[in-house]
């Protein structure tokens, strides 16, 4: 009996995170199945102006390789990307990235908001949208849009959150479908990716 | 405020620039693009409807909305490890065949970075030696790129840009500050002739020995890019370099194979084929 009362119409998972969240996606990418089917979108908070190590930290324990793509590059099927630093990362309608420069948001560049909100506007409800800790309210907005085009939305439970203002700044924009530790994340990604063998 | 744009009020405001104005920006990447209109939307309290109205009345509006629409968010010595392949490997490699050379900065926005270049010739003991060329749609950023006034709470981050570029002083030497802004030295930018200039509908105006156009066209659809690319190669001599931004990328575009990739960590390529 499957808990969560999955399916297999999801086309994507998007991931947000700052500070705090790094042990949490780490954990996430290394339990994940080995053939997880969705790709992965993910935007995390960074130093601007180091643009190496962190893809590299990421992808040490991950099941599959952490990629930063390029500018219009297509999302596949299986693939883990991240947000590079100091652009946005968009998601286009035609299943493929685009970056920009714009201002930042939420003093944030790459901005959850932007990543989150592309993403919906394309996935529609064929999205699943995860805030992990994180000690500013990027990404709030981003998950409302996630709800409002009905797609499911996932925050890190706040008591094992290192901060909780993302997480709670979502709660109090949207109602959030479910609220979960790293470990219940992991055995949800891992009960819905059996609906797509 | 306005929350969404629907692609058809998209396609209005883009048929009306165009009939009108003769920019095309039917082929912008959409999400950017759907941005920048809720941005200007909001700054200027707008409807689609009004904002539909402006445009189709008022001409001189049409400045502004160009201003507002293109991303002018720039730094000097954005990304320190290429402007340090472009001091070491890139223009010695230039030099090697010539003496005087000629930079395209195409789509320079506010200016900083040609006064990065600037900045990298002089230090070199060459800029004299360099004629360069800063190109934008936009002709409000244009007048500020001149200028080259900065608010001086930019300076912090262009600061450590310049010390992780490992310039020979100290950026604060190249300018004086007055009111809040960071004045620059005028005559750094003696050699620099702006023009206005678009990528999309203009034409190849002269030959380059090498070529910025960093995080411009991303903000074009893969099929701009590809007409841009085309461009730009028809503007190089051969073996001119053209540098693109950290996260683009050429490989995929039909003039591809006419260049090498010279360093695919900060995308600079090289022209091997006319």
């Amino acid at each position: 009996m499957d808990k969560y009362n999955l399916n297999n119409s999801y086309k994507a998972v998007v991931i947000g995170g700052s500070a705090g969240s790094f042990q949490g996606i780490t954990r996430i990418l290394s339990q994940l199945p080995k053939t997880f089917h969705l790709p992965i979108i993910m935007c995390l908070h960074r130093l601007k102006h180091v643009r190496n190590g962190f893809v590299e930290a990421l992808s040490i324990k991950s099941v599959a390789q952490v990629v930063e793509p390029n500018d219009k590059d297509q999302i596949k099927k299986g693939g883990v990307y991240l947000a590079p630093s100091n652009y946005h990362m968009s998601v286009e309608l035609g299943n493929y990235f685009a970056m920009s420069t714009e201002e930042m948001i939420n003093n944030s560049r790459p901005a959850i908001d932007i990543t989150l909100g592309t993403a919906a506007y394309v996935y529609r409800d064929k999205l699943i949208g995860i805030l992990l800790s994180g000690a500013n309210r990027d990404g709030g907005l981003g998950m409302k849009h996630i709800k409002d085009k009905g797609g499911l939305t996932i925050v890190q439970e706040p008591t094992e959150c290192m901060i909780d203002t993302m997480p709670k700044a979502a709660l109090s924009l949207t109602q959030i479908d479910h609220v979960m530790k790293i470990d219940q994340i992991v055995e949800f990604l891992t009960e819905l990716d059996k609906h797509y063998k | 405020m306005v929350q969404d744009i629907d692609i058809a009020d998209l396609k209005k405001i883009t048929e009306l620039v165009q009939s009108k104005y003769g920019y095309d920006f039917r082929n912008y990447a959409m999400s950017s693009f759907k941005r920048r209109m809720l941005r200007i939307l909001e700054l200027k309290s707008l409807s689609i409807e009004t904002l539909l109205k402006k445009l189709n009345e008022q001409p001189a509006f049409m400045d502004d909305f160009l201003d507002e629409l293109t991303v002018n968010v720039t730094e000097m010595f954005r990304d320190p490890g290429f402007w340090r392949i472009i001091r070491d490997e890139i223009i010695p490699g230039i030099l090697l065949n010539h003496k005087t050379f000629k930079i395209w900065h195409a789509g320079c926005s506010s200016g900083e970075e040609v006064l990065s270049m600037a900045i990298a010739l002089k230090e070199m003991g060459i800029l004299q030696d360099v004629q360069l060329y800063a190109t934008d749609l936009d002709t409000t950023i244009l007048e500020k790129a001149k200028l080259a006034s900065y608010p001086i709470k930019n300076m912090e981050l262009n600061e450590k840009n310049y010390i992780r570029y490992e310039g020979k002083k100290s950026l604060k030497e190249y300018y004086q500050e007055e009111n809040g802004k960071a004045v620059f030295d005028k005559e750094l930018l003696q050699n620099v002739i702006f023009r206005k200039h678009d990528l999309v509908k203009g034409e190849v105006f002269n030959k380059f020995d090498l070529i910025l156009c960093r995080n411009v066209m991303i903000y074009f659809n893969q099929s701009l890019q590809n007409e841009v690319l085309k461009k730009f190669h028809d503007s190089m001599f051969k073996y001119g370099y053209l540098a693109i931004g950290s996260k683009e990328s050429l490989i995929w575009c039909e003039v591809a194979n006419k260049f090498l990739v010279v360093n695919n960590e900060e995308k600079v390529y090289k022209k091997v084929k006319d």
